[in-house]
């Protein structure tokens, strides 16, 4: 055992695998420890918000113990973030109309577009074409005045027995607070989704049912496809002629388009996750039946077989003691296969709306779904949308392939290094 | 060898094996008929591809027969049925070529052997008396059991792969073994052993051997009666001496001649000598 476990695990090919696939099988079943609660919670109001760290800032007022730094680049920082990168392309535009050259102007420097902008703009000279060109180079220019000017901010509260403002605190520019004091902050490394959830903790959980997923139908399929193969193969004759009949029929008619014909007429509020893993596994335990029977067609008249049957077994002791096991390493394969190819099918019918109809659970493909509604997440330029999930379908149908390609490498001794 | 003592054990008339269909139709076994009686050794002689597995695989009942009869102890065989062919199975038993490819290399030996035992209908014994059994079983071919127990088939060699094979028949006991080139695969010093043991267990149990082979020397060295195959055909059969010592039918005497002998010089051709500087039309135009 402990050798086997070794000649398993030596191909670089099949430990890369694994441990893609076992860090994100870690990852769905650590993730939701460290960070509970329903994944699809509708924790913002806004559509999309991008990745990072929020910070309340009604909290952050309220913080008592305020700490005064004098950062040499902060003022420039703050302009900086308030110059956006179109205000700053509207800049080069107008100075190149100027006649400066366009190399000369590095939009990314702050202090230098600045100082450009404050030695060459001059408000009688109006160029531009169109009225509305000209108002954008004043607006602009009023912007910028604005931005310089710095002064310290004072925080009023409202009381409503007088009905009047009273002055809290004043902050100034070199004030800062530590964000461990800031009562509410949270951590979105993926931002958003459309309807406010949190994407990571949506991404873990949909990855941990498009698993599950691809575990009943990698099951379903192999398990008929195991059955009807062995059947086929070791009993020869009308049954596999019946039985292969019905795998070529399935054959020639397109999975997927099957699929989707199932997917449709299955009633909208039955049609939960596993229902469709279900019909996944129905539709593509064809080819598995194929290279079953194969294989038993060649074993069923080796030596080894002959003698079982000399010793009086019956057959279904033969089909699972001298057959199965010289197949078992190809069926694990097949397996390992047929669930990556069941969440892709997945991901693919969920893209076009036959998935699983659900709100309360998301698969990959549903993820996928709700991002590209109505072009929403593409629009907004919201890449933390769909990205993560096509990574992670990519990857895990990568690994549980070098997965495959690896264990090939073991069974198949002439493929090994 | 007088006639009138000998029993039929099995015999067949007119058994027949086609494969395909049509144009593929291909004629393994063609018509053959066989009187083979208790206790003989017998040799079926033929080159590779003329028949002589497909006749032992349709005599154990492993294939069906497409025409023809066969009987069992002067009865038409019956083996419909499953039950039934582990009746006939009890009687007749088989040894084959490859020893490497005859085991499950995912069963232990003592599964193997404790398989004949159940199949005796010793599935009750106490554990110690199929212990015993086994030991006697594998001693008998010069194995020792202690070693063998809990190892699999492919930690053997190829020779005491063989030898298991011996030990198996000799716990079944069947009153007819069918031995397809069991000495084909092995090396010439373990053949001899193998075939001396062959020998010992017909001298105890009274067994018939039917011997499959290409060796038309071994056939003569060790059988009473000697079956020579072309094509599916028995083309000659008698006593081993009539047959190879005085044979009639052209392809037994090809046979003949085909055996290897020390002494002589080896040709490529029993007629002719190839000169292989020149082309091959050349020297078949002369």
């Amino acid at each position: 055992m402990k050798n086997t476990l070794r000649q398993v695990f030596r191909p670089g090919k099949f430990l890369a695998g694994f441990i893609i696939f076992a860090f994100i099988l870690l990852l769905t079943v650590l993730y939701p420890l460290f960070n509970p609660g329903d994944p699809l919670a509708m924790i913002g109001l806004n559509n999309f918000t991008k990745p990072g760290t929020y910070v309340s800032v009604y909290d952050s007022l309220n913080v008592n113990r305020t700490f005064v730094f004098k950062l040499p680049d902060a003022a420039e920082k703050r302009i900086g973030s308030k110059l956006f990168p179109e205000d700053r392309e509207t800049i080069k535009d107008y100075l190149t109309r100027l006649g400066l050259p366009e190399d000369s102007i590095d939009i990314d420097d702050t202090h230098d577009l600045m100082a450009l902008w404050w030695n060459n703009y001059d408000p009688a000279n109006q160029i531009g074409k169109t009225i509305a060109e000209r108002r954008a180079y004043t607006a602009l220019d009023n912007k910028l005045a604005g931005i310089f000017v710095s002064e310290d901010l004072e925080v009023l509260q409202y009381d409503p027995g007088t009905d009047e403002y009273v002055r809290k605190k004043m902050v100034t520019e070199n004030d800062y607070v530590n964000v461990g004091d800031v009562a509410n902050t949270i951590w979105l490394p993926l931002g958003t989704d459309n309807f406010g959830a949190d994407m990571l903790k949506k991404l873990v959980s949909a990855i941990g049912t498009s698993l599950l997923i691809g575990l009943i139908a990698g099951v379903v399929a192999t398990m008929i496809g195991l059955l009807l193969g062995l059947l086929a193969g070791y009993l020869g004759g009308i049954a596999d002629d019946v039985i292969m009949f019905f795998t070529n029929l399935f054959t020639v008619i397109p999975g997927f388009i099957l699929l989707i014909l199932i997917s449709y007429s299955i009633d909208q509020s039955r049609r939960g996750a596993t229902t469709v893993a279900i019909v996944i596994g129905l539709t593509s335990w064809v080819w598995t039946t194929r290279s079953v029977r194969a294989q038993v067609i060649s074993l069923r008249n080796r030596d080894h077989v002959n003698l079982s049957k000399l010793s009086g077994h019956s057959l279904p002791r033969i089909v699972v003691g001298d057959i199965l096991p010289y197949i078992a390493s190809y069926v694990v394969m097949a397996f390992i296969l047929q669930i990556s190819s069941a969440i892709l099918a997945e991901a693919g019918l969920s893209m076009l709306g036959l998935g699983p109809k659900t709100t309360d659970t998301a698969t990959l493909g549903l993820v996928m779904e709700w991002s590209i509604m109505k072009s929403a997440a593409h629009i907004s330029g919201a890449w933390w949308a769909y990205y993560p999930v096509i990574i992670v379908i990519a990857l895990i149908s990568f690994s549980l392939n070098l997965m495959n390609t690896g264990l090939d490498q073991i069974f198949n001794p002439q493929l090994r290094d | 060898m007088s006639s009138e003592k000998r029993e039929l054990c099995l015999s067949g008339s007119g058994v027949t094996k086609v494969f395909g269909f049509g144009d593929k139709k291909t004629v393994a076994v063609d018509h053959v008929d066989f009187d083979f009686y208790t206790g003989e050794l017998i040799s079926i002689v033929g080159e590779s591809g003329s028949g002589k597995t497909t006749l032992v695989k349709m005599l154990l009942g492993l294939t069906g027969v497409t025409e023809g009869d066969i009987s069992f102890m002067g009865q038409k065989r019956d083996i419909r049925t499953h039950r039934k062919k582990k009746e006939y199975w009890k009687g007749i038993q088989a040894i084959f070529q490859d020893p490497f490819s005859s085991f499950n290399i995912f069963h232990k030996i003592d599964s193997v052997l404790l398989d004949c035992i159940n199949m005796r209908g010793g599935r009750r014994l106490p554990k110690e008396t199929k212990i015993e059994m086994m030991t006697e079983a594998c001693s008998f071919v010069n194995l020792k059991f202690e070693e063998l127990t809990n190892k699999y088939p492919f930690e053997l060699s190829g020779g005491q792969m063989q030898r298991l094979m011996i030990a198996r028949i000799f716990l079944l006991k069947p009153k007819i073994l069918l031995a397809d080139e069991p000495t084909s695969m092995i090396d010439a010093c373990s053949r001899a052993t193998i075939l001396d043991m062959l020998m010992d267990l017909r001298r105890e149990t009274g067994m018939m051997i039917i011997f499959i082979t290409h060796d038309i020397g071994l056939a003569y060295y060790v059988s009473d009666s000697v079956y020579i195959m072309e094509r599916g055909r028995f083309v000659e059969y008698g006593s081993a001496d009539e047959v190879i010592l005085n044979p009639k039918a052209e392809y037994t005497k090809r046979l003949l001649t085909d055996v290897p002998k020390i002494h002589d010089p080896w040709e490529f051709s029993r007629n002719k000598r190839y000169d292989f500087r020149k082309p091959p039309e050349a020297a078949d135009g002369k």
